[in-house]
């Protein structure tokens, strides 16, 4: 019974906060009347400075139309979170980012009471008070801390948000196990209030840097799509589109510098948000064409590993001249 | 492409050839793949390419095998073909022989653009492929004799040791350690906000990730056998990512993966291309620093390298490749079989060049090298040296 009564209080504080049912638009209507092809997604990356291939274009298209979780891969830097923020913005939703981390826990995840103020409240009642009424009252959405995961599911946003899961390498194996349970049928309980469960799923993209490897349960649930690296013309327009700052010269040369970067023998080779750096702190110098002195000054914007500096430094006057002929 | 009804089957045979390549296409990934393509235009060979890529890939070493098993499947009609020219299809799919046969009887292809045997996960995308001067020799492990089973079962059963253990980030609930709030406060509510208990927490601790890096080349042929079967052990019980050299680097995680340890020997030794060739350990290392270190190395892994010594390879770069390794890992151990052997000097060049750069090095000429061994690992807990 108490149950019931806390859960028709909590439906009822929702509709006095935003009569959701009433500007109900749910994603497919969204998508159906903007994205209704592969091409309308290129365009809309593309309008929004993401330079993405039709592949990509075709994962975030399909993911919308079979309303599956998108699982992006790549190496660190090819902008993979940036793709996520994007589709935000094309879909003109809401943004909800849950950045995960080695111990990342429910109460950091979905939600987590306010313990401090349960426990002020309780101690400012009135001896005379209902303590049944009151324990009611302190386990009301009021004290709860919503955190992305729930936040994501519990929305009353116009159009559903997208949901980030970021970087999930670098959660735990339990903490993929709960995602497991959450991505197939998108509610969570809440003992106190009961279940909540999302009215429109949102669109989930999840990103891994290959840390190690998730679970295939997981990834079986998702659209798969790997970011490579882009070729000279792409990572060209790519700088153009997002450093416009840099020269045109500027901006071939160094996305040269960086490609023939990419086929030494380094550690860690520089990804699309390198050049960009790269590309950024020459122009921020005045530069509008490299040459070996500037290339030594910012090379550290590209390689972070002082065995990768000594190894290039030697050849800096070799590759500058390559790039400079791309 | 096809069209229509006839789609659909055309659909459910590549999801088995899929499946036979070692992918994984169950009836869901079918219905997806339909539904997805109902959503394309199938007639553009790249977007009908792409759409059953997202769905059927989920991991980056598939997209090879997707691509090639894509190609072989729904090639379209290549005007050369006529000419008399074979239309070229590089890649080859990881297929047992007879699938493979099976596969291109079905399909109408000849032999030679389906596969032979080979596992996707044993070669590295970024593998250098065979050099000139490497060894390209197969070797075969014998059955085990019984002895030799028994022996490293009662060492396992014996063994009191396992690896040693980190702390992990996630807290559990425990007797004392830091103050748990959430279940305090829960518990006062109950109380009228009086903190009647305290409840308190602590981080829990997790064993730590092993990586074995095996040299397998000539020199040290007599001792292969013995670290495979001891490998195989060691991955029944911890978490462990197995690497075998001996010109080029080889992962056998996957092929140690059976319980039976004859089968997980023949996987390795059809799956490994260079036993008893060669030694680049630099060589090795550096392949290893690249394309696994970042994947295998994460919470504070302890890695093993088990190797003679004696390189072939230049000796500056191996230092260099070993002090990398020694920072990216909790703790680095060579282990040399030599050095079991009476009077034996850590002279080799590798060796000298080795020796400063590991924290530990020991022996492991036998079994009871072997438990030392063991017993090192679970007492890891300072960075103290011990040669």
């Amino acid at each position: 019974m108490a149950r019931r009564a806390r859960r028709a209080t909590l439906l009822a504080r929702k509709r006095r906060q935003g009569g959701d049912l009433l500007i109900s638009r749910n994603l497919s209507s969204v998508i159906a009347t903007s994205l209704a092809t592969i091409e309308d997604v290129e365009r809309r990356l593309r309008e929004r400075n993401y330079i993405g291939d039709r592949a990509l274009a075709t994962s975030i298209f399909l993911a919308l139309k079979l309303e599956k979780p998108l699982f992006i891969e790549g190496e660190a830097g090819v902008g993979k979170t940036e793709a996520a923020k994007v589709m935000a913005d094309v879909l003109g939703a809401r943004l909800i980012r849950l950045q995960c981390y080695e111990g990342i826990d429910l109460a950091h995840a979905v939600y987590e009471w306010n313990y401090p103020r349960q426990l002020l409240h309780i101690r400012l009642l009135d001896a005379g008070e209902d303590r049944r009424v009151a324990e009611r009252e302190i386990y009301s959405p009021e004290f709860l801390l919503r955190r992305p995961l729930l936040d994501a599911i519990d929305n009353d946003d116009p159009t559903p948000p997208v949901l980030l899961i970021d970087e999930i390498d670098r959660s735990d194996e339990e903490f993929e196990a709960f995602l497991l349970e959450l991505l197939s049928d998108f509610q969570v309980s809440i003992p106190e209030i009961g279940t909540i469960k999302a009215k429109r799923a949102p669109f989930v993209v999840i990103t891994s840097n290959r840390t190690r490897e998730v679970h295939d349960a997981l990834k079986r649930r998702c659209l798969y799509h790997w970011i490579d690296y882009p070729d000279l013309e792409k990572e060209v327009e790519i700088v153009r589109a997002r450093a416009p700052e840099a020269a045109d010269g500027l901006a071939r040369e160094v996305a040269a510098l960086v490609q023939s970067l990419r086929g030494m023998d380094l550690y860690k080779v520089p990804g699309v948000a390198e050049t960009l750096d790269w590309a950024r702190s020459l122009a921020a110098l005045g530069a509008t064409r490299i040459d070996s002195t500037l290339v030594n000054a910012t090379i550290g914007a590209a390689l972070k590993y002082q065995e990768d500096l000594e190894r290039v430094r030697e050849q800096v006057p070799a590759l500058v001249e390559k790039a400079r002929g791309a | 492409m096809p069209e229509g009804p006839d789609l659909l089957p055309r659909l459910g045979a590549f999801a088995r050839l899929l499946h036979d390549a070692g992918m994984e296409a169950g009836p869901r990934r079918l219905t997806d793949a339909a539904r997805a393509l109902g959503y394309v235009d199938i007639k553009r060979h790249v977007d009908f390419r792409n759409a059953l890529r997202t769905v059927f890939v989920s991991r980056k070493d598939e997209l090879p095998v997707f691509d090639a098993a894509f190609d072989i499947f729904w090639a379209p009609p290549d005007p050369r073909a006529s000419a008399g020219v074979m239309p070229g299809r590089s890649r080859s799919l990881p297929m047992s022989p007879e699938r493979a046969k099976a596969w291109s009887a079905a399909l109408g292809l000849n032999t030679s653009q389906m596969n032979r045997e080979q596992d996707p996960s044993t070669v590295p995308a970024t593998s250098s492929g065979y050099s000139a001067e490497e060894l390209l020799r197969h070797k075969d492990f014998e059955q085990m004799t019984w002895q030799e089973t028994e022996q490293v079962r009662r060492l396992l059963q014996a063994a009191p040791w396992r690896m040693a253990e980190r702390k992990t980030r996630r807290l559990r609930p425990a007797a004392n350690g830091r103050i748990d709030l959430r279940r305090s406060a829960r518990h006062a509510i109950r109380s009228s906000g009086e903190l009647m208990r305290l409840f308190h927490r602590r981080v829990r601790v997790r064993r730590r990730p092993l990586v074995l890096i095996c040299d397998v080349s000539g020199s040290m042929e007599r001792y292969s056998r013995l670290l495979m079967i001891f490998a195989h052990a060691i991955a029944r019980r911890e978490d462990l990512e197995a690497f075998v050299f001996s010109t080029r680097l080889t992962r056998i995680t996957r092929l140690l993966r059976y319980r039976d340890l004859d089968r997980s020997l023949d996987s390795v030794s059809k799956g490994v291309h260079d036993f008893s060739g060669g030694t680049r350990i630099g060589d090795a290392l550096s392949d290893f620093n690249r394309h696994w270190a970042r994947r295998v190395l994460g919470h504070g892994a302890v890695v093993i390298i088990v190797s003679d010594g004696w390189d072939r390879g230049d000796p500056a770069r191996l230092t260099a490749e070993l002090i990398h390794l020694r920072r990216s890992s909790h703790r680095l151990i060579w282990l040399n079989p030599l050095l079991g052997s009476q009077g034996y000097q850590p002279l080799t060049r590798g060796m000298a060049a080795a020796l400063p750069h590991c924290d530990d090095f020991l022996a492991a000429h036998n079994l009871q090298a072997l438990d030392d061994l063991g017993r090192l690992l679970a007492g890891l807990n300072r960075r103290t040296r011990s040669r």
